[in-house]
């Protein structure tokens, strides 16, 4: 075997997976689709003491819509949610950007909530969850709580999930009725984490101005980020050349890329403003067309 | 000279030049190969490598003594003990004033780039031998280390190593006609500074080795993943002080090479030393993250070329320096890689004068070696980014650029003035049948309106001419190499008619077994499914030089059609005595697919092959002076190499917001003479195509200024997936070599060679109105974009 030793738990209920989080605390890691852990494990980059493998916990393996919202159970696949008609109908903005998480046979094991807790601000899955206003239940010794996505990020894969918590569902509010979407990534290959992804989503009135628009982006600091002035700036406008324009100024003074060997930071913040004009002239034209797909 | 066998007709055959069933596929497609990793031997131990972490740094001392101790590790050995287990790496290369350095498969004092081995662990697992690798303290003073080659020459820089002076191992230079002359005639002279950036070859098998001593009568058999069994046979038992007859390699399945299992590797030699030292046997498979610094690099040269050009775009004559970066010692073939490219400078051009120096510079990186092409796509690249180069700053049109300087149809063999003779060629014949593909004047309509629009379109060409068929050994042994250029077959007939070839090429994705059974079954009349391929084991196959070079057609399959002949001329001469007739009276034919001899004249007299070689075989009645048996073999070494060529075109469309490339076609006519299999051609293209591309627009190894290795994973090294690329249009043009009877010239290499440049043409000429000149390569978007940024910048460019 490639990596460092460690204890193996399989529990089969979350109670038990809890009991077990509290035991070892810290030295514990939960393994699901294990997408990023089992390499980082082979790599010996993580030694956790304990695995605790989620994947016997059945009850966990769901996708529901309820409340006004999607709830994608911690034991979702991505593949589950890309295929599942509720999502195509309900929240297509995440069957949209969960293509662009990695190939089909990343996606036929990775899971929703994992990547959303493993935090990469590369990664699609928070940048929606920012998008739609959501949040991720978990449950610890003293109960289960909501984490909003504000209070979830914290840095680069830190979230404030105790370590003895367990995240059990993530909860994507349903976009308001009628709203059009879009996402749209630049990557270096098909698959890849992104360089910059952006998400929309706009709501139009009856003249097709904007009557709210949201932006969420990814790849663009050490958490997912709405520009809220960029928003802002969008209410009651038209989507002209102009304001277009001011909006992608204030996308790229809303965030603090970093540059690495795919890209430059001023590149990352020059396209995150080129890409949050393309995504919003895409999402008003759904908008325009009744929010269908 | 003249050949011993008539050439083959370029027509296909029954079976030759067609597509057939590929043989290798059932056995690879359902899983049931056998590759390295698949062995499991009785008794059979696990070795794991410590590697550097350092770029350069001194070892202060290495305490083995926890690792030793742990469970299942049953030996630690270190650069003290190496010594007294093996002798020092071979370079199998040489040239004038070369300095090569003495290392040993393991750092004795100091290790010299980020991978380096350190110390080995074997142990009865692999994850034991894992957790004792990680308990192997190591201590090092770290030394300032240096990674650009150009600093490297400086004075005053790091060594590599202490006794070679500005950190360089050789210079090289070539040169022919009158240079002085073409400069001071020259109208114009066009300057660029290339760099042809660092790859990783990445085939989809890493690399691996089994090795198994004999505990008694010190027999070693090593089985390995590698292109070169037969090179390793003639290298591996010297090293470890055994006797060759007593050394068997094996190569089983291969998945992939590249030209980085082109080498003798220092796991293959540790594990053959311990397998030796402990009696049992001992298997290494490298992990993806070890491939990335522990296998070897390819390309990396810094190029300062410039032409002397005549007004009206012919060139006169190129002048370059190439900063070849070897990285920090040398493997097998390390010196002889960069020398390769100025032999190849003048490309499908008629150019008079040539003066190139080669510099080849050690520096604290991982060694490069043999990757795709080998030193000619980096010819290609610097010559067909001239050749536009100088169109773009003439005003002329790229195309008619490449007609006026075109060696021409009638003018083979060709001497070039790099002191090599192309064998055949018509390289207008392949421009042509390209351009009746593309609609060029459409496209360049289309062009212009598309810049009105705001949208960036281009289109590049690549005409090249690539080196195969390696290699005469007069030639090979006088240019440096260490063995010959030859190549072995032997075919046998069995008493039930069925037949074996064994061949000295060593596959590893070619499919040696699908185009030999073809060429077999043409010659003597036999079924494509009743010929047998054996390759790739010394004990089965005991002559041979292996697959590298895109050199097995054409030496490796000429030997085994020379082999046929001889053995259907052996049969003829059996024939004759069973039919009663003179040898010369006796005609070979295929009749209803199989093959006999009958009497001229008198078909109704004839025996069918099998009845010959049960004839051979029962021995009741031979001829006297023939030898029972039906087998033949031949060693066949070429007179010449073989030139095989091509043109290809790009278009690219180039985002000008986000500096995204996305190819919209891909077209390439390739010439490599005749076709054994065309699937097979086909393969071949489509793969270095997208090898090529992949280095014009996504791969590139990254280390920082301390030597440390940034793109050491699939994550971070982006090699693109069959979703990056586009869909190929392929053709051909058919020239036969005239070099050998099959008038085959190699086609492992083309795809890559002429793809490369391709690219990045059509990437500049969508932004040379901008006043884009040039990008360095990978043309990733950030770099793109930041071109067309920096053209903005400084106001250049031309209006739409």
């Amino acid at each position: 075997m490639k990596p460092p030793r460690f204890r193996y738990f399989a529990p089969t209920s979350v109670d038990e997976a809890v009991e077990l989080l509290s035991t070892h605390a810290d030295a514990a890691k939960v393994l699901a689709g294990g997408q990023s852990l089992v390499p980082m494990l082979n790599l010996r980059l993580a030694r956790p003491e304990v695995l605790v493998d989620i994947n016997r916990i059945e009850s966990l393996s769901y996708l529901r819509v309820e409340d006004g919202h999607l709830a994608v159970g911690a034991l979702a696949r991505h593949r589950m949610v890309e295929k599942a008609p509720e999502v195509a109908a309900r929240v297509p903005v995440l069957q949209e950007a969960v293509r662009h998480v990695g190939h089909v046979q990343i996606r036929n094991r990775g899971t929703v909530t994992g990547s959303i807790v493993h935090a990469d601000p590369s990664a699609e899955m928070p940048a929606v969850l920012a998008l739609l206003d959501g949040s991720v239940r978990v449950v610890g010794p003293s109960g289960t709580r909501d984490i909003p996505w504000q209070e979830l990020f914290l840095t680069y894969f830190t979230t404030t999930l105790g370590p003895d918590e367990l995240a059990v569902e993530t909860r994507f509010p349903l976009p308001p009725a009628g709203a059009g979407w879009s996402f749209m990534e630049v990557a270096r290959r098909h698959g890849d984490f992104a360089l910059v992804a952006v998400a929309a989503l706009v709501t139009a009135d009856e003249t097709g101005r904007v009557k709210e628009a949201r932006l969420s982006l990814a790849g663009v600091g050490g958490t997912p980020v709405r520009p809220e002035r960029a928003e802002a700036l969008l209410a009651g406008q038209a989507l002209e050349d102009d304001v277009l324009a001011a909006v992608a100024d204030a996308v790229r003074e809303a965030i603090e890329p970093e540059s690495d060997i795919h890209a430059s930071a001023e590149y990352r913040r020059h396209v995150a403003g080129v890409l949050a004009g393309r995504a919003l002239r895409a999402a008003m034209e759904r908008a325009r067309r009744g929010g269908e797909g | 000279m003249a050949l011993p066998i008539e050439p083959r007709p370029a027509q296909p055959g029954r079976v030759l030049g067609r597509v057939v069933r590929r043989k290798e596929d059932p056995r690879l497609i359902t899983g049931t190969g056998s590759y390295v990793d698949d062995l499991r031997l009785p008794g059979m131990l696990h070795m794991a490598v410590v590697r550097s972490p350092h770029a350069h740094a001194r070892i202060t001392g290495i305490d083995t003594g926890r690792a030793r101790s742990m469970p299942g590790v049953r030996a630690v050995i270190t650069g003290e003990e190496v010594k007294d287990l093996c002798g020092p790496m071979p370079v199998g290369w040489s040239l004038q004033g070369l300095k090569a350095p003495v290392k040993y498969p393991l750092a004795l004092d100091r290790v010299r780039h980020v991978g380096e081995a350190v110390a080995v662990v074997v142990a009865e697992s692999p994850a034991a031998a894992a957790d004792g690798a990680e308990a192997v303290q190591v201590g090092y003073e770290p030394l300032p280390a240096v990674t650009d080659p150009e600093a490297a020459m400086q004075d005053g820089s790091p060594l590599v190593w202490d006794d070679v002076p500005n950190n360089i191992a050789a210079r090289f230079p070539l040169s022919g006609g009158d240079i002085e002359d073409a400069f001071r005639k020259a109208d114009r002279v066009v300057k660029l500074r290339l760099v042809n950036q660092r790859l990783v070859p990445v085939p989809m098998e890493p690399r691996g080795v089994v090795a198994q001593a004999h505990p008694i009568s010190g027999e070693l058999t090593l089985w390995s993943s590698t292109q070169i069994p037969h090179i390793l046979h003639a290298l591996l038992p010297g090293l470890l002080n055994v006797p060759e007859t007593r050394v068997r390699i094996v190569a089983p399945d291969v998945g992939g090479g590249f030209g980085c299992k082109l080498n003798l590797y220092a796991e293959e030699i540790l594990a053959g030393a311990l397998s030796l030292k402990l009696g049992r046997p001992v298997k290494w498979i490298e992990r993806r993250s070890e491939h990335f610094m522990a296998t070897i690099h390819g390309r990396d040269q810094i190029n300062h070329v410039e032409a002397a050009v005549s007004g009206d775009g012919r060139i006169l004559g190129i002048r370059a320096r190439i900063i070849a970066d070897i990285g920090a010692y040398h493997q097998l073939l390390t010196p002889a890689i960069p020398t390769f490219t100025p032999f190849m400078m003048s490309g499908v051009y008629a150019i008079p004068a040539l003066d190139v120096e080669v510099i080849e510079v050690f520096t604290n990186k991982t060694p490069t070696d043999a990757y795709r092409g080998a030193g000619r796509p980096e010819a290609t690249y610097l010559l067909e980014r001239l050749v536009d180069t100088v169109a773009r700053e003439l005003g002329l049109d790229p195309v008619e650029v490449r007609r006026r300087n075109f060696i021409k149809a009638d003018q083979f063999p060709y001497n070039t003035v790099s002191g090599l003779t192309y064998d055949s060629g018509d390289y207008e014949g392949a421009l042509n049948k390209l351009l009746e593909k593309i609609d060029y004047e459409g496209f360049r309509r289309q062009q212009q309106e598309a810049r009105q629009q705001g949208r960036l379109l281009g289109i590049g060409f690549s005409t090249y001419v690539e080196i195969c068929g390696l290699a005469p050994s007069r030639i090979w042994g006088a240019l440096g190499a260490g063995i010959g250029g030859w190549e072995s077959a032997t075919v046998r007939i069995s008493p039930a008619g069925r037949v074996t070839v064994v061949t000295g090429t060593s596959p590893h994705g070619q499919g040696h077994q699908t185009s030999w059974s073809q060429i077999v079954a043409e010659t003597l009349g036999v079924n494509y499914e009743d010929v047998e391929v054996l390759h790739g084991d010394t004990a089965v196959a005991p002559h041979g030089l292996d697959t590298y070079g895109s050199r097995s057609a054409a030496v490796g399959g000429t030997a085994v059609y020379m082999a046929s002949v001889k053995l259907r001329e052996k049969a003829r001469r059996i024939a004759a005595h069973v039919l009663e007739a003179t040898v010369d009276d006796v005609e070979f034919q295929v009749v209803d697919g199989q093959g006999r001899f009958h009497v001229k004249g008198a078909p109704q007299r004839h025996v069918t092959l099998a009845q010959v070689a049960a004839a051979a075989f029962t021995a009741h009645n031979l001829p006297d002076d023939v030898e029972p048996g039906m087998e033949a073999t031949v060693f066949y070494d070429p007179t010449n190499f073989t030139y095989p060529f091509g043109a290809h075109a790009c278009i690219v469309e180039v985002d000008p917001e986000d500096g995204r490339v996305k190819i919209l076609r891909y077209v390439a006519v390739d010439d490599c003479g005749n076709v054994i299999n065309p699937q097979l051609v086909e393969g071949q293209v489509h793969g270095g195509l997208a090898q090529g591309i992949a280095q014009a627009l996504y791969e590139g190894v990254v280390y920082d200024e301390q030597g440390q290795l940034l793109t050491a994973s699939l994550t971070d090294y982006a090699v693109p997936t069959a979703a990056d690329l586009p869909s190929f249009e392929t053709d051909r043009t058919v020239t036969p070599s005239p070099t050998n009877p099959l008038g085959v010239k190699g086609v492992g290499e083309a795809g890559t060679i002429g793809s490369t440049p391709c690219v990045v043409n059509a990437v500049i000429d969508a932004l040379a109105h901008l006043g884009v000149r040039h990008i360095d390569m990978p043309l990733r978007p950030s770099r793109v974009w930041a071109a067309i940024q920096q053209a903005k910048a400084s106001g250049g460019g031309q209006p739409a």
